[in-house]
């Protein structure tokens, strides 16, 4: 790439990612909540609930403008890479990293991309229950998360909780409706010396579930 | 009209700063670390600050500037009793209208003095449009307390608080091209009547007004705050069509119906489980927080000044 086309696409990252911060604020007056752990620049994978395309873009606009160049979402790349539009929308604008559900090489294998993002120094969004949810409950997590963590214990995993998303811009939906949300930042979560896959995936979604600050419902 | 504007600005000023004074000295004088209600009281004072200039630059603009500051302000108010209230996602279409339609047809129909549909384009139209597309969706799960809440939020964020610019329409003889000094009377009344209730409150509060609803009202509080703010509101008769009798009878009724008002937003906010609205204003809460005596106070101010002294 050209210096010029680098700079222009850096200029048109900065502008998108501040761009939608402002928005995500404007629609949503969207609040970090540090219950647990502290803003830092230390290299981490958040891992978050799922119910809607905004969940990263207000996830990020918690995070500082220096952290937000370097964390990178994943998304699915059955929807993002459908077309080229999207794509675009995804990889360049939003600087997320694809990842195929049905992915054929060991190149393409989910756990070696975001561990490539990871070595480059950059932190994550992940969301472990793997697709967007339209339940109340939250799904059982996917084995991702404790792949991540036996390869890069060194790299802190931070439940965030992602509240009123679904009611803001629903599966199926464009048109966001501006209510108000919060993002709860938990404690971080470590796989325990011996600690069996299934068991931390468990503890890793209680966790995350903690967080929920809406009393028990009764809907 | 300048001569007035001016004394109200100077007016403000100089009781902020004696505000602001007063907090320096208190928290100068007690012990460390500050008690909460200190450093909340600093923090209203700082917002008032803010609240105040911002109130001041909508008025240079004149008719512009009230119509779309309100028009956020029932955006901002609206958003927090919608993240209240329960919805369901078939509820989205109807939620997007309110934003999207609703209130910017509402701010249209004030700054086009159209009266005969401001009044009943959200009571009438609204009421019946909105349950019957929740209807057409189909889902019938919680249908009336959804459409209740629905109607509830529209009333109170944007009926309500829509009437505070449409006092602008008003045509009061003799007082032509000074209406803007209405709404900078009821203003400062009610939210006086608010900062004097929480003063009286704290200096003599003993007797709770109703424990269930709001703890922090009280019987003192209200009587020292509505007497106070009536003499407020005769001290001001000055920049309005009332006689200085008037004027303290107007504010008493504009106050009364303000204390009211906060007393509704409190027993909604307890049975939500919330102590306030929202966080949009450092020390006061939400939006909502600091204009629930506004959204009960400014219809009735509003229909008062228009039976009694248009023509």
């Amino acid at each position: 790439m050209s210096k010029l086309a680098l700079r222009t696409y850096t200029l048109l990252q900065t502008v998108t990612s501040v761009g939608l911060s402002a928005m995500a604020w404007a629609v949503t007056g969207v609040r970090p909540i540090w219950s647990g752990s502290q803003p830092s620049d230390r290299q981490r994978i958040y891992f978050a609930n799922h119910t809607s395309h905004g969940d990263f873009i207000l996830l990020s606009a918690c995070l500082s403008e220096t952290e937000r160049a370097k964390t990178h979402a994943i998304a699915a790349a059955e929807y993002w890479g459908k077309s080229r539009l999207r794509r675009f929308i995804a990889e360049d604008m939003l600087s997320s990293v694809l990842i195929s559900r049905t992915w054929t090489s060991e190149a393409e294998h989910p756990i070696s991309i975001m561990l490539s993002v990871l070595e480059q120094g950059h932190s994550l969004i992940i969301f472990p229950e793997g697709t967007r949810n339209t339940s109340d409950e939250l799904l059982p997590f996917r084995s991702g998360l404790y792949n991540l963590s036996m390869a890069r214990p060194d790299v802190e995993l931070i439940p965030c909780w992602i509240e009123n998303m679904s009611r803001v811009l629903p599966k199926g939906q464009f048109l966001p409706v501006p209510l108000l949300c919060r993002v709860v930042f938990g404690a971080p979560v470590a796989v325990a010396p011996g600690e069996e896959r299934r068991a931390f995936l468990q503890r890793a979604r209680e966790a995350l579930l903690a967080l929920d600050p809406r009393p028990d419902r009764d809907d | 009209m300048r001569h007035e504007i001016s004394i109200l600005i100077i007016g403000l000023f100089v009781v902020l700063s004696t505000a602001s004074i007063t907090a320096g000295i208190l928290s100068m004088r007690a012990p460390k670390p500050l008690s909460p209600t200190l450093v909340n009281l600093t923090q209203r004072i700082n917002a008032w600050w803010v609240m105040v200039a911002l109130m001041t630059v909508a008025f240079f603009f004149g008719r512009y500037g009230m119509t779309i500051l309100f028009a956020l302000i029932s955006f901002a108010a609206l958003r927090e009793f919608v993240t209240l209230t329960h919805s369901r996602r078939s509820d989205h279409w109807v939620l997007l209208g309110m934003f999207g339609i609703v209130i910017p047809f509402q701010y249209w129909l004030v700054w086009t003095a159209w009266y005969g549909l401001f009044v009943i384009f959200i009571p009438v139209y609204c009421f019946l449009l909105m349950p019957a597309i929740t209807a057409l969706h189909g889902d019938t799960e919680r249908f009336l307390e959804r459409v209740s809440a629905q109607q509830w939020a529209i009333m109170i964020s944007v009926y309500c608080v829509s009437h505070v610019p449409a006092l602008l329409t008003l045509n009061v003889p003799g007082f032509e091209g000074r209406n803007l000094l209405l709404v900078a009377f009821l203003i400062i009344v009610v939210q006086g009547s608010d900062v004097l209730q929480y003063i009286f409150g704290k200096l003599f509060g003993k007797h709770r007004f109703s424990p269930n609803v709001s703890p922090s009202k009280t019987w003192e509080g209200l009587i020292g705050g509505l007497v106070a703010s009536s003499l407020l509101g005769a001290l001001l008769s000055f920049i309005t069509p009332f006689s200085p009798l008037q004027a303290s009878a107007v504010a008493f009724v504009a106050c009364t119906m303000g204390f009211l008002g906060g007393l509704v937003a409190s027993a909604i906010k307890r049975d939500q489980g919330v102590k306030d609205w929202g966080h949009l204003i450092e020390g006061h809460g939400g939006m909502l927080d600091r204009t629930d005596s506004l959204v009960f106070a400014a219809p009735i101010f509003f229909h008062i000044v228009r039976y009694f002294w248009t023509v």
